[in-house]
């Protein structure tokens, strides 16, 4: 290929301006905000104003505290589930397999209001669909909404109903890369298929897995519809208030714009962490 | 039959057992949503077990619109989507292409900071877009808003160039030998032995609009200009309202996805297992 600047970037440069001006900039301009006191107009540099608030503000532990908590049940369990759809799945033995695709992968398509809706009318107390067949098979009604244990695992359950598919598609497409030989040898070895699942298949898909993972921690890391409509602005008394509830209430309902950035950088230094720690405990042995 | 055949069959047999109940509690928040969107409300908020469908969707539509103009919102709703996806795909491939197939200064460095900024939670740009959007450049309530903002999508560049730099050099080179213009190449050459890739990217541009809530609750917050997931939301939670309306919505959200997915499953599969096998 020979240098061809001018060319180039007469194909990069529409897509270069948007992604400077409401990409790149935001980045900077947020980290810049958030050490600037921005109740009072002009907005002034203090830069121990917000992160200062921060340190001390129970309400941010408590958003940070049940953040961590949803990310650390349910990202796992989603990504198990994840796999045993993908796995089963691409099971040769499997009939009618076109519907139970769609049954796993069409909450894909469903949108965040549609189902926090939906998931709000089936667990509510009296009339709720879910507490009528806990009934009916004889366990006692759960009161979702208003006690934080139950409301915090109906958060954990519609993500994973809208979000388990979509890993299971990912997961599905690596499986299919992996060549069919390794396993006709294997079961030529008579080596058996649930060994063959632990020491042929999950070692193989271990990058489409932490690449599954990330992507989950950066998505629950944010998450904010599920708590906002279906336990109705993180309630019961904040117990499923998330950091990106906190910083919706900051930033939108407040106005308070310096608070609200030294969330969200807090909410970016958390995904890049966590981030660094999975690749780190992934990585390939020497 | 031989004991092969059989263990094939028992072990057939326990895969469907489990995986069929697990495929019905999947589908139950879909079936509830239909079926919800037919009762009447009094229906909904009745002790009784209802698993069918009943008649009442006009109703619960006609419900819904008194409540919120929800047929406006959906034409704002599919305005955007539409030109977004438009605006997006062209925007995406062209610098798709520039990455795969010029090598000039800074490349290595474009490349390094789309990768970079990748994994950067969407929340660290919200409050700086939306300073700049409302504020500085006072374009709150209008389809700019919604549409322009959107289009840094970074992994649709990288789809892109990866679709394109898989394309055998000769084919370009040819036309260039006979004189066609680069953007001419890009065009009538690699658009359309792209298109595969496009379709798969297009599909998932628009449900990623066509679904879009957080930015469009923030910036285009009023009752004129709100697309059609806001317009919902704005009714949960709200006492004086009819639920069987808000599921009627919830079906007209959902149901033209259902469809265009169970119609073009392939390119939607393709273009959500894109983003991680590369």
């Amino acid at each position: 290929m020979r240098t061809q600047n001018a060319t180039a970037y007469r194909f990069l440069t529409p897509y270069l301006l948007i992604f400077a001006v409401f990409w790149i900039w935001p980045i900077i301009s947020s980290f810049l905000i958030s050490f600037q006191a921005t109740r009072t107009v002009p907005w002034r540099f203090a830069p121990a104003f917000n992160w200062g608030r921060l340190i001390g503000d129970p309400a941010f532990y408590n958003a940070l505290k049940n953040t961590l908590l949803i990310l650390v049940i349910q990202v796992p369990v989603m990504i198990a589930l994840a796999i045993v759809m993908a796995v089963l799945l691409n099971s040769p033995l499997l009939k009618a397999r076109g519907l139970y695709r769609f049954a796993f992968f069409a909450p894909v398509v469903v949108g965040e209001v549609a189902y926090s809706a939906v998931f709000r009318l089936m667990f509510s107390l009296d009339f709720g669909i879910v507490n009528k067949l806990l009934n009916s098979i004889g366990l006692p009604k759960v009161d979702w909404f208003s006690n934080v244990t139950p409301a915090m695992a109906l958060i954990m359950i519609a993500v994973t109903w809208r979000w388990a598919g979509y890993n299971a598609i990912i997961i599905l497409a690596g499986l299919q890369s992996i060549p069919e030989d390794v396993y006709e040898a294997a079961t030529l070895d008579r080596v058996s298929k649930v060994k063959q699942f632990f020491h042929i298949t999950l070692p193989l898909l271990k990058p489409v897995i932490v690449f599954c993972a990330v992507l989950s921690i950066i998505g629950t890391m944010q998450l904010f519809t599920e708590p906002f409509l279906i336990t109705e602005r993180g309630g019961p008394g904040g117990g499923t208030e998330t950091l990106g509830l906190l910083l919706y209430r900051q930033g939108f309902r407040s106005l308070n714009f310096g608070y609200a950035s030294a969330v969200a950088y807090t909410m970016a230094g958390l995904a890049i962490a966590i981030t660094l720690v999975q690749l780190w405990l992934m990585r390939e042995p020497k | 039959m031989t004991s092969r055949s059989q263990a094939r069959l028992g072990r057939s047999i326990l895969l469907h057992l489990f995986l069929t109940p697990l495929a019905l509690v999947w589908l139950f928040p879909l079936w509830m949503m239909v079926v919800f969107s037919t009762m009447p409300d009094n229906g909904i908020f009745s002790p009784g077990i209802e698993l069918l469908p009943h008649d009442g969707f006009i109703d619960n539509f006609n419900n819904l619109q008194r409540d919120t103009n929800f047929v406006g919102a959906i034409g704002i709703s599919v305005s955007v989507a539409v030109t977004y996806t438009v605006l997006s795909v062209l925007l995406t491939s062209m610098a798709g292409w520039a990455l795969a197939r010029y090598e000039f200064h800074g490349k290595g460095a474009v490349v390094a900071i789309i990768f970079g900024t990748i994994t950067l939670p969407y929340a660290v740009v919200l409050i700086p877009q939306f300073i700049m959007v409302a504020r500085d450049f006072a374009l709150a309530n209008t389809w700019i808003a919604l549409i322009v903002p959107p289009l840094f999508n970074s992994l649709g560049v990288l789809f892109m160039r990866q679709a394109f730099s898989m394309m055998p050099a000769e084919l370009f080179d040819a036309a260039r030998v006979e004189g066609v213009k680069e953007w001419r190449i890009f065009l009538f050459v690699a658009l359309p032995l792209a298109r595969p890739m496009l379709a798969a990217l297009a599909i998932i541009l628009f449900l990623a609009s066509w679904n879009n809530y957080l930015w469009p609750l923030l910036i285009n917050s009023q009752p004129g200009a709100m697309t059609a997931p806001v317009a919902l939301g704005t009714l949960i939670g709200l006492t004086k309202v009819s639920w069987g309306g808000i599921m009627a919505g919830a079906v007209m959200l959902t149901v033209p996805m259902l469809i265009v997915f169970v119609l073009l499953q392939r390119h939607f599969i393709a273009g959500i297992a894109a983003g991680a096998v590369k």
